[in-house]
Formats: structure tokens, C-alpha cells, sequence
């Protein structure tokens, strides 16, 4: 048994216990550690649960393995022991006990700097990847709730009349909603909401002043904790965060990062929210200025059938330098004038002159039963000094008459229009003129075409016959295969052809870079309908 | 003239949506679009629906497998590609009659907004049409973008109008590594992608390579997925394609895309010493046996891209059946696989073995293959 040897003045606390888990003998050190620890006395009186668990373990499995026992470790009142365990002969345990206060709070804090670190960087990457303000919010929310809180409510500024909100509870739904609430409901929301708290940290809030909307039901009980984190923006305020909880988590053993981290959490959540914010303006703003510049969708107009595709040159693109237009006809027996353009560059700025001469034209309609009168006046127009660009143009004058539909087509330095013939001819439409906009005098001839029940006028750019690629990678398009494209398509609805030769030019280009692309067909009704007659 | 309409998705007794449209139906349908006449095509389908088959078993039962044939009836080169793109065409408008239709339109969304968009690249638009047709008659409100959607046009609609998930529709496996770019770019910011065609493989493998959040077999199955909620997981942070399909580490795709153009000529020239017929070709002939090979490298790169062979091997059978049934020697096949293993270049075990595959499948293939008729 003890001896009180080495162990009686050892520097370590140092106690022995029989089987039963009575103590027997132990040593100054452990005595101090353990006022209430004696001779005689269950262990589970004076020692901590943990060794008395650990002392139960030992003698369970007993000396009789030799497999070396991991130690024992836990608290002592506000100190951390490890506990290695030494078998006597009688079958006790004796406990050396060594003081790891100091090396386990560095490890804890260790641990939970690198658990603050991984979650902070799920939370930013996550964050920033979100650029649409609704799902942000609600991204917000769900991060927040998963990591700080029982629930979570994000509050974004009020918008209009409305005051967006989104709502996670502990099931980690999340719900968007723009409510008819009015901020004052929650103290400090307003100003936080304004920027015009005194201080960016954290307030308390008192919970049972809490509007229901901000309460998820899924919670498993009553808000006993609620606080106010303001979401800084860049300038102006991002929004609020709502915490909420209940206290059914109080003391739980991944126990929730510190101030710092909610501190952080915001920052992050409001440079998000605020970039996601900026980026939706700036996307509303571009798709109302662009919204002119993008080609119409075409449908049949008095009788006749029209479809058209457009591929502007970068993938990211909305519009380039290539345009079409279709102008109704004031009734069915006037003519629908039919624009086909190619402004001389690529990208926005080619795009903006294309919405000019789009303008132009518009303007110049009631003119357009004299196709070079019209080519004229806008080559006036587009002659100004600070105007280096020129435009290639194709324009048609269709109107119905009984099956038929007749054209009058006029090329401005553009690639002559083909006619698709039910028989499978495709025929060059025989028209030239000069290019709008770089001479002072142009000129141009205009060919009458005749469109059959199931013939088709195709209007194109060269962004179709000159895409480079094929099979061999470096080839041209060029006007011969889409000619020999064309005489397959014979009788094709005109949206079918327009995508056809789209999907050729495209497959052509395999993925590669290309000049911008239009087409536009003009289709004679392959069987027409009565009422669509055009002198109804 | 009494019209019977059916509850919207409304299933009267067990059966598929094929099962409840009669034959002639079929037939009527088939002739109509074979003959490229919309008039009577639409009257055709709407005259179902007036007698009382469901616009979803309409869409699933009716246009979905009339445009199964239209594709078989070109690989058996009953119709030509101009008939099967006008077959296709109508088939379409046929669709957008139904849904314009006042009496057969779908209900006011009330379930939240899916994104329906093709792979960029990607002409097959009508199963994406399908998919959102039947997505909008159960509620939900769908933004259809169509074919061949650029991946920068779909990243930018995203994040405008937030869906709940994006529905994926790729039909070519050569797409595939395209498709992949595409699911991580719709993951980068947020959104889950429900992936659905012929690409992903009858059951839906190459989806799970190329880590989509959910597969579905056709229409029917992709409405079902989405009402069990398609688990949203946090926006994966941009990665790169080897995260997600560790065999790229090899650079065999990558060697081989590079080397495509060089892999075509060499193929090519080579080709006429191997198969003397083609010195008689004329251009447009030699053109076509170029896009040929060149398909042949695109698929070889997407099968080693997913590391599937039958990827490979599925796609030579059905080369050699399409160019059997239109009177081409398919024993030009061959060679072609033979010349691009010599001309491959250095280092692509995977490749070599894609190739041979693709050998073997032609040698078990074509024997006993019968005359076409």
C-alpha cells in the first residue's frame, strides 16, 4: 500500500483509493487541493465527478491489461488537472495529479481562434458570393442563427414603404418578406436602421418588446435574450441584426464564439449586403438604359412572319454593333419596313450609335417608301464631325398580297439579302449601295423580290459569314456553305431557320471569338389562315 | 362541343402520361409536325385537351415522346435535318399555343422562382421547354431562358431574380465539361442546380460527377424533386474543375482539347491512305468526314472529362448506325479511331484506353448488324 514515500512529499497532489472508491491515504498536496478529501471518505464526497468516473473506469478494467490508460483530465474549482493513474497491489488506484491550467487555457483559446477563423471564412466566402440584396439578407440571417444566436432577423433601411426583412429560426428556415412594419416597433432599430447610433457595438434589448414578426415560431420557447447589432455599410448603413434566443442552448458544449466574433460577423455581413445592394442598382440601371438597345422580339405582322436572332460578339455581352428592327406598317395594306444593321466596331460604344441610328430611322418612317431618300437623310444625319463611325444597313419594304408577300430591298454597302425558294434555290437579292455615314453622296439600287407561300427573305450580318472555325478550326463560314445551309432549310418556319442558321454559325465558331452576329427572316405563311388575310 | 377540363395535374387512374393519349393522337401529331403544317398540328393538341387529356399529360404524353420519333425518324434518315428542325420548330409553337391558350392556362405561381436554362452550346431546348412548362402548370414561376444561354448571362439573371434553384438542361455529352462550368458557377453564387437531359446519362451518373445538388429523369421527376425542396446548400466558393473530379490531375483532357485541331488535319490526312474510298470525296463530302472526326475528339474529351468509356463507346456505336442508315461506309470508322490513338499525343494512357474501347465497341457492333431497310 502507500507507503508515504517519495509520494507523501511529492510536489504533485497525490491521492489513493481502494476498489470500492474510499480514499486511504493521500498527501499534503492533495490534502490542500481537496479540503474536504480525508481517509476513510468515498471519494465521490471530495474529488471531482471526472476522477471519480475515471477511478471507477480503472478499477473496472483493472491492472489486469497492460495497455497503458489515457490520462484523466478536468477541472478543480478554477484549475485544470490532468490525473495519470498508478495501480497498488491490492487492486486501489493512486492519482498523480498535475497541474495544466496554463497549457489548457492556451489550447482552448487556440481552438477557438481556429474555430472563429474557419467559420468567419465560410461566412465571408459565403457572403460575397451572394450579390442579389434579398438572398444576402437571408443568407445573413441563416449564417447568424447557425452561429450566434437560437434565431436571427436581418432588417435591411426601409425601402419605399416596405421594410425588408428576413427571419431564421433554429430549423434553419429562412423567410424573406418585405412587411407593412413600421422600425420604431423595436427600440433602437430606427436609428441603427439611419446610422445614427451613438456606438456601432452591440445593445440589449428587452425581449418582451419584440414585435411578433421578428419572433420565428419555430423557436422552442420565449425570448429570454434579445440584442441589436447594427450591419455598417460602405457610407451608408447596411441594415440590422436581431439575436435572439431562449437560453435552451445556455451552456451547451460548443459554446458560441465571443463578442469579437459578432463584432467581425457584422462587419463582414454589411460589406456584403452593401456590395450586394450597390451591384443590384447598378444591374437595374443598366438593364433600363440597355433595354432600348436590345433587338425586339419578332412575330408575324399583317400577314407576314418575321423572327430574328442576335448574338452580340463578347459572352458577356447584351449588344454590340449589329441591329434589327421591324416598323408595322400603319395597316395591313401598307408596308412593314424591315432594318438590318452593322455599325462599324463592337462592344457599348458601337451599341449606343446603333440606338441613334435606330432613333433616326424611326423618325425618318414616313419616308421609307423612298429607300434612298432615306439612306440619304440619315448619311446626313450620321456625316457629323465627331461621329467616326459608319454603318452598313439592309433595309426591306414588305407588304401581303393574297398569298404572296412582295419586298423591296435595298443593300447600303451591306451584304445583299438571299431568298430561300420553295424549290430549294437560294437566290442573291441583285441590290448594292454605298455604305451611311463616311461619303458626303451615296448611291444605291433597290430590287423587287417576290416571296411565294413558304419562301424566305434572310437578312444577315457578316458576323455569320465570316465566323472563323469548322471542323479544321481555321475556316471561314463564308457565303457558300450558308447558301448550301439555306437550300436545306426550304420551307422551314422562319424562327426554325433563323436558329438554324444561328446554331450552323455557332458551331462553326466552336466557342471561339466571333464578330457579332444578326439574322433576320422575313416568311411568306406557308398556308395561310383566313383571318389573317390582309384585307380584312 | 362540351369541354371537360381536367383539375390541373390531375391523374385519372395509374398509368404514364403516354398511356392516357390515344394512339391516333400519336399519329395525327407526328404527320402533322412531319409535314411541317402548324395549323394542323395545334389543332391536333388542343383538340385533346378539349377532350379531356390533361395539358400535363399533353405535354409528357404527347409532344415529349412525338419528339423521341422525330429524333429517331432522322438517325434512321427517314426525315432530313431540315424536316426534323422545322418537326421541332412546330412542335415548339405547338407548346407556346397551349400555354397562351385562356383556357389552359397555367395557375398564378405561388411556389417560388426556378431558373430554366440549356448549357451554353446546347441547341436542344424543347426538354428544357417541357421542364418548365410542367414546372409552371404546379405553381411555380419560371424564368425560361432557352438554348444555348451564355454562362455570363445566366450568373448575371441569377443574381437578379434570386431563384430558388436553376434547372439545367444539357442533351450533348460533349457538353458536358461546359455543363460543369456551369453548375459551379450557379454553386459560386448560391444557387442549387437541378440537373436534367440526355448528358447526365440514363441514370443521371455524369449529374452526380459533376456535383450537381439533384438529378431528374424528365419533367415529371424534375416538379417532384423540386417540391421535396432541393437541399440549398451555402454558395460554394469558386473551385477548380480537379476539386470536384480528381482524374483531371492527368491533363489528358486538357492535352487532348489542345491538340484538337492538330488531332483533326493529322486524322484527316492520314485517313485517306487507311480508307481509300475517300479520295474520291468531293469537298462538301471530305467536310463532313471532318466534322466527324472532329466529334469523335469532342466526345473522346468528354468521356475522359466524367472518366466514363461507355460515355465514348455509345456515342461510336451510334455514329456508325447514323451513318450506316444514310448509306456512309461506317468502316470508316475504324481507322479514324486507330489514326487518332497513333496521332494522340504522348502520355494519355486514359485516352489510349478510351480509344480502344471505342474499337471494340465497333468490332461488336457492326458484324451482325442487319441491313437498313
Amino acid at each position: 500500500m502507500f507507503d508515504g514515500g517519495a509520494s507523501r512529499t511529492a510536489p504533485f497532489p497525490v491521492l489513493t483509493a481502494d476498489p470500492m472508491g474510499v480514499l486511504a491515504t493521500l498527501n499534503a498536496a492533495a490534502a490542500a487541493l481537496l479540503p474536504r478529501a480525508a481517509a476513510g471518505v468515498p471519494m465521490r464526497e471530495a474529488a471531482p465527478s471526472w476522477l471519480v468516473k475515471a477511478h471507477e473506469r480503472a478499477c473496472r478494467t483493472s491492472a489486469a491489461s497492460d495497455d497503458p490508460k489515457p490520462p484523466a483530465c478536468g477541472p478543480v474549482g478554477d484549475r485544470w488537472f490532468t490525473a495519470l493513474a498508478v495501480f497498488t497491489d491490492d487492486g486501489g488506484v493512486s492519482w498523480w495529479l498535475t497541474d495544466e491550467t496554463a497549457r489548457h487555457r492556451a489550447e482552448r483559446r487556440l481552438a477557438e481562434e481556429r474555430r472563429v477563423g474557419t467559420v468567419l471564412n465560410e461566412v465571408s466566402g459565403a457572403l460575397l458570393a451572394t450579390l442579389n440584396p434579398e438572398r444576402c439578407m437571408e443568407l445573413t440571417a441563416r449564417l447568424a442563427a447557425e452561429h450566434l444566436a437560437d434565431a436571427a432577423v436581418v432588417v435591411s433601411p426601409v425601402l419605399g414603404r416596405g421594410l425588408p426583412v428576413a427571419v431564421c429560426g433554429p430549423d434553419g428556415v429562412t423567410t424573406h418578406q418585405v412587411l407593412r412594419a413600421d422600425p420604431e416597433a423595436v427600440p433602437d432599430l430606427d436609428e441603427a436602421l439611419r446610422g445614427r447610433l451613438p456606438s456601432p457595438a452591440t445593445i440589449a434589448l428587452d425581449p418582451s418588446v419584440l414585435p411578433s414578426w421578428a419572433v420565428p415560431e419555430a423557436l422552442a420557447g420565449p425570448v429570454t435574450r434579445a440584442s441589436l447589432t447594427p450591419l455598417p455599410g460602405q457610407g451608408v448603413p447596411a441594415g440590422a441584426l436581431l439575436l435572439l434566443d431562449t437560453g435552451a442552448s445556455d451552456g451547451a458544449d460548443d459554446a458560441r464564439p465571443g463578442p469579437d466574433f459578432a463584432r467581425l460577423f457584422a462587419t463582414r455581413a454589411g460589406a456584403a449586403l452593401s456590395a450586394a445592394r450597390l451591384h443590384a442598382e447598378q444591374a437595374a440601371i443598366t438593364a433600363t438604359l440597355m433595354r432600348n438597345l436590345l433587338p425586339p422580339d419578332l412575330s408575324t405582322v399583317h400577314g407576314v412572319e418575321y423572327a430574328g436572332v442576335y448574338r452580340p460578339s463578347g459572352a458577356s455581352e447584351r449588344v454590340g454593333g449589329d441591329f434589327y428592327d421591324v416598323h408595322p406598317g400603319p395597316g395591313p395594306q401598307d408596308e412593314t419596313l424591315v432594318v438590318l444593321g452593322d455599325v462599324c466596331g463592337k462592344g457599348l460604344e458601337a451599341a449606343v450609335l446603333t440606338g441613334k441610328i435606330r432613333n433616326t430611322l424611326q423618325a425618318l418612317l414616313p419616308l421609307s417608301g423612298d429607300h434612298q431618300r432615306l439612306l440619304g437623310l440619315l448619311n446626313d444625319a450620321l456625316l457629323a464631325p465627331d461621329n467616326p463611325r459608319f454603318v452598313t444597313l439592309a433595309l426591306a419594304s414588305v407588304v401581303r398580297d393574297g398569298p404572296l408577300v412582295r419586298l423591296r430591298v435595298t443593300s447600303a454597302g451591306h451584304m445583299p439579302p438571299v431568298v430561300v425558294r420553295r424549290s430549294g434555290e437560294v437566290e442573291e437579292v441583285p441590290t448594292r449601295g454605298t455604305l451611311v455615314g463616311a461619303f458626303r453622296s451615296i448611291s444605291s439600287t433597290t430590287a423587287e423580290v417576290v416571296l411565294r407561300p413558304g419562301e424566305t427573305c434572310v437578312l444577315f450580318t457578316d458576323g455569320i459569314t465570316e465566323a472563323r472555325g469548322g471542323p479544321l478550326g481555321d475556316d471561314m463560314f463564308g457565303q457558300g456553305r450558308l447558301s448550301a445551309a439555306l437550300r436545306r432549310c426550304a420551307g422551314m418556319p422562319v424562327d426554325a431557320l433563323v436558329d438554324h442558321v444561328h446554331m450552323l454559325a455557332a458551331d462553326w465558331l466552336g466557342g471561339g471569338d466571333h464578330d457579332d452576329i444578326a439574322v433576320v427572316a422575313v416568311g411568306a405563311p406557308y398556308r395561310s389562315a383566313s383571318e389573317e388575310g390582309p384585307a380584312a | 362541343m362540351t369541354t371537360q377540363h381536367r383539375a390541373d395535374g390531375g391523374t385519372d387512374g395509374g398509368g404514364s402520361p403516354w398511356e392516357r393519349v390515344p394512339a391516333k393522337v400519336h399519329e395525327d401529331l407526328w404527320e402533322a409536325l412531319r409535314q411541317g403544317d402548324e395549323y394542323t398540328a395545334s389543332g391536333v393538341v388542343l383538340d385533346a385537351v378539349d377532350a379531356g387529356v390533361s395539358v400535363e399529360d399533353v405535354l409528357l404524353g404527347l409532344i415529349a415522346p412525338v419528339q423521341e420519333r422525330i429524333g429517331a425518324e432522322w438517325a434512321a434518315n427517314r426525315i432530313t435535318v431540315a424536316q426534323e428542325h422545322t418537326a421541332t420548330a412546330v412542335n415548339e409553337r405547338v407548346m407556346a399555343a397551349l400555354a397562351h391558350h385562356p383556357a389552359y392556362r397555367p395557375p398564378p405561381p405561388h411556389r417560388g422562382r426556378i431558373t430554366v436554362a440549356c448549357v451554353d452550346g446546347e441547341w436542344h431546348s424543347l426538354p428544357a421547354r417541357l421542364v418548365a412548362e410542367v414546372l409552371r402548370r404546379r405553381g411555380w414561376d419560371v424564368g425560361f431562358l432557352g438554348a444555348h444561354v451564355p454562362t455570363p448571362h445566366l450568373v448575371a439573371d441569377l443574381h437578379a431574380s434570386a431563384p430558388r434553384a436553376v434547372a439545367l438542361s444539357c442533351s450533348m455529352p460533349r457538353h458536358l465539361p461546359t455543363a460543369h462550368r456551369v453548375v459551379a458557377a450557379c454553386q459560386a453564387a448560391g444557387f442549387p442546380v437541378l440537373a436534367g437531359g440526355r448528358a447526365f446519362g440514363p441514370d443521371g451518373r455524369h449529374a452526380r460527377t459533376l456535383g450537381a445538388d439533384g438529378w431528374a429523369p424528365n419533367a415529371q421527376g424534375a416538379a417532384e424533386v423540386l417540391e421535396s425542396g432541393l437541399a440549398g446548400s451555402l454558395p460554394r466558393p469558386a473551385h477548380r474543375p480537379v476539386d470536384d473530379l480528381p482524374h483531371l490531375a492527368d491533363q489528358e483532357y486538357s492535352t487532348v482539347t489542345r491538340a484538337r485541331q492538330r488531332l483533326v488535319r493529322e486524322t484527316l490526312a492520314a485517313l485517306e491512305d487507311r480508307f481509300p474510298p475517300m479520295r474520291a470525296y468531293d469537298d462538301v463530302q471530305r467536310e463532313r468526314t471532318a466534322e466527324d472526326v472532329a466529334h469523335v475528339v469532342d466526345h473522346l474529351a468528354a468521356a475522359l472529362y466524367v472518366d466514363d468509356d461507355e460515355l465514348f463507346t455509345s456515342f461510336v456505336s451510334w455514329t456508325a448506325d447514323v451513318l450506316t442508315t444514310r448509306g456512309v461506309p461506317a468502316e470508316s470508322l475504324d481507322p479514324t479511331l486507330d489514326l487518332l490513338a497513333a496521332h494522340l499525343p504522348d502520355a494519355t494512357p486514359r485516352a489510349h484506353r478510351v480509344l480502344a474501347a471505342g474499337r471494340t465497341a465497333l468490332t461488336t457492333g457492326l458484324r451482325p448488324r442487319p441491313t437498313a431497310t
